[in-house]
């Protein structure tokens, strides 16, 4: 009996510690496994460090021998010949260019489409609409580049000559476009940038409660009164957010600008001349092979580096503005 | 038979009417244009290239000299050697650190907070500047060359945060009784993460996955910044080939003065957009499919 009982509770025993070693490879396993995805979400921030590093200390040979005063407020960018002039502003406004032509396409039209999806669409129309849009937002950037030489410059040319025919008057005021010209790189920068104020639009005014908009119907508000009066201040925060981030993207867009824009860094407010945007200079180096130790090579990280903290500005900007929508909104 | 004077709208009530119409009209025409943009895209490129694709066109090598022989051979390999090594690469580390981010930390500290600002903010810089980080890291740091072993890891970290965000919107969308169900039955969080959590987050991952390889497929910038190059006319056999992919190729010919080269690059966009087509129609199907099933 006794004995039994001792053989019982020894395989109890047995069976118990058992579970432990195995309760144990358990807990070391989740341990390691926990480690590693740590060590994975760790991987983004060292990115970003190692960006805002490289940014920083790649360009400093460049700043010692050209001084920052220098390449902010130089008129000129040339590194044909002996003669090398690094003067970022002719790149910053074929940036802004670009960039503020773009908006002029992308927010209003966006902002329209964003109303239009939230308001008016019937759910089945979204249902298309909605992939055709991101669809839009997948075609690659040398996509677009090829879309405006082949349609947007001679479109833009055949419609100024027309206007200049219809109206004489006028003729001297049109702008003559280049092969290769800011207009058209600013268009399809807006196209590229279209789907993303769309859906950031769409996703702001959706968000907007019911409970305000019957309020508004209450009181005999028409629709459009009702979007313009009531849902579009609601949700102004996350469309300017939505603004912001375009901008912000067409800022960083390369390769459509190098093929539509032009390749010849001059300081112009013509929207018919060529000009170079930043991104544009820094592919146009790297094409060519040049070395570390070259002035070429040290300048694209002092254009990376202005690049990069314009757009971190940006983005930056627009996430206060969206938290600002998630404090007011709901 | 007119309507009882106190029933007939005013003077007033059909100007905001007039105006209601309007805005609409507007708003459907904003939506009309911008879904004729695609369309008007894609016939041109189609016009075009079509005549010119065909089964010689994707089998032979790219060109400078011959308008009509060349084919998109090596930048075609080029493009889906970067793709398959980009999503070998990303796909552990973003699947990872998204479990790290919504499985791992109950309590959302500052470190994580700030992991998630940052991978924001990383989906926001502009896919030049990554390639300067993977020139200096990789190519004059590492000394791995201008290699598609650089072209790949470079693409990888410019869609890493996309592939955590997408992963974490995934891992979000399980509900919350599947792992408490699993939890309950003794396991490790690690368990539930691998048996109940992660394969029905499959979908939604997958779906990421795909968009992340398409983003490979159709960026170019970075890559040049690496050193990818215009015109290769041998394939890639090993990680330290040099390389050139699709896009690359496009962009040369279109740079190129003859008019046959413009055909030669309509021809190339319509096999990427092709490409980049089916993908995101696996991605649809794979979409409806997770939604079916719950």
């Amino acid at each position: 009996m006794a004995l039994a009982d001792l053989n019982q509770s020894l395989t109890k025993r047995a069976a118990f510690t058992q579970v432990n070693s195995q309760n144990r490879a358990r807990t070391i396993s989740q341990t390691i496994v926990r480690a590693i995805c740590f060590c994975c979400a760790m991987f983004s921030i060292i990115a970003t460090a190692s960006i805002f590093f490289i940014l920083f200390s790649e360009s400093l040979p460049f700043f010692q021998k050209v001084s920052v005063v220098e390449f902010f407020t130089g008129r000129e960018w040339t590194m044909m010949g002996a003669q090398q002039k690094f003067g970022v502003l002719p790149l910053l406004v074929g940036t802004l260019l670009i960039t503020i032509g773009s908006g002029i396409v992308s927010i209003p039209l966006g902002l329209f489409v964003g109303i239009y999806l939230s308001e008016y669409a019937p759910s089945k129309v979204r249902k298309v609409l909605k992939p055709i849009l991101e669809l839009l937002a997948g075609v690659p950037s040398v996509v677009f580049g090829y879309f405006a030489l082949s349609l947007v410059t001679p479109a833009l040319r055949g419609g100024t000559s027309w206007i200049g025919e219809i109206l004489p008057t006028l003729n001297p005021l049109l702008p003559e476009f280049r092969p290769a010209n800011a207009a058209a790189g600013a268009i399809v920068v807006g196209f590229m940038t279209l789907p993303l104020v769309c859906s950031l639009c769409e996703d702001a005014l959706t968000a907007v409660p019911k409970s305000l908009r019957e309020a508004a119907y209450g009181l005999g508000c028409t629709k459009a009164e009702v979007i313009a009066k009531i849902v579009i201040p609601s949700a102004l925060s996350g469309i300017i957010a939505s603004f912001i981030l375009a901008l912000s993207r067409a800022v960083g867009e390369t390769m459509a600008v190098t093929i539509a824009a032009g390749a010849t860094p001059q300081l112009t407010f013509n929207p018919g001349n060529e000009v170079m945007t930043m991104t544009a200079q820094i592919v146009n180096v790297s094409k060519g092979d040049v070395s570390r130790g070259d002035m070429r090579y040290q300048s694209i990280f002092a254009i990376g580096l202005t690049l990069f903290l314009i757009t971190f500005a940006l983005n930056i900007l627009a996430q206060r503005f969206v938290r600002k929508m998630g404090r007011t909104g709901s | 038979m007119s309507s009882p004077a106190f029933l007939s709208p005013s003077a007033s009530t059909i100007k905001r009417r007039r105006k209601n119409f309007i805005f609409q009209s507007i708003c459907t025409f904003a939506a009309l244009l911008a879904v004729s943009i695609l369309f008007i895209l894609v016939g041109k490129v189609v016009m075009d290239g079509m005549g010119r694709v065909s089964p010689k066109f994707i089998t032979s090598m790219p060109s400078q000299m011959f308008p009509g022989k060349a084919g998109i051979l090596s930048p075609l390999l080029g493009s889906i050697f970067v793709m398959l090594l980009t999503v070998l690469f990303v796909v552990p580390v973003g699947v990872a650190a998204a479990i790290y981010l919504e499985e791992f930390t109950a309590q959302k500290t500052r470190l994580v907070r700030f992991i998630q600002v940052n991978i924001s903010n990383l989906a926001g810089v502009p896919s030049i500047v990554f390639g300067m980080l993977g020139l200096t890291v990789f190519v004059v740091i590492m000394g791995l060359g201008k290699s598609v072993l650089t072209g790949a890891l470079t693409m990888s970290i410019l869609v890493l945060p996309m592939v955590i965000l997408v992963t974490q919107e995934a891992l979000k969308a399980v509900p919350k009784h599947y792992r408490e169900a699993s939890l309950a039955l003794g396991t490790t969080q690690w368990q539930t993460i691998r048996r109940a959590v992660l394969p029905s987050a499959l979908p939604g991952i997958l779906t990421g996955i795909i968009l992340a390889a398409s983003r490979a497929i159709g960026e170019t910038a970075p890559l040049i910044v690496v050193g990818a190059v215009g015109l290769v006319t041998f394939l890639p056999d090993s990680l330290d080939d040099r390389y050139t992919v699709l896009p690359l190729q496009i962009l040369d010919w279109i740079g190129q003065p003859r008019a046959e080269f413009r055909t030669a690059a309509a021809a190339a966009i319509l096999v990427l957009m092709a490409l980049l087509i089916i993908l995101n129609s696996a991605a649809i199907i794979i979409r409806a499919r997770a939604q079916k099933k719950v």
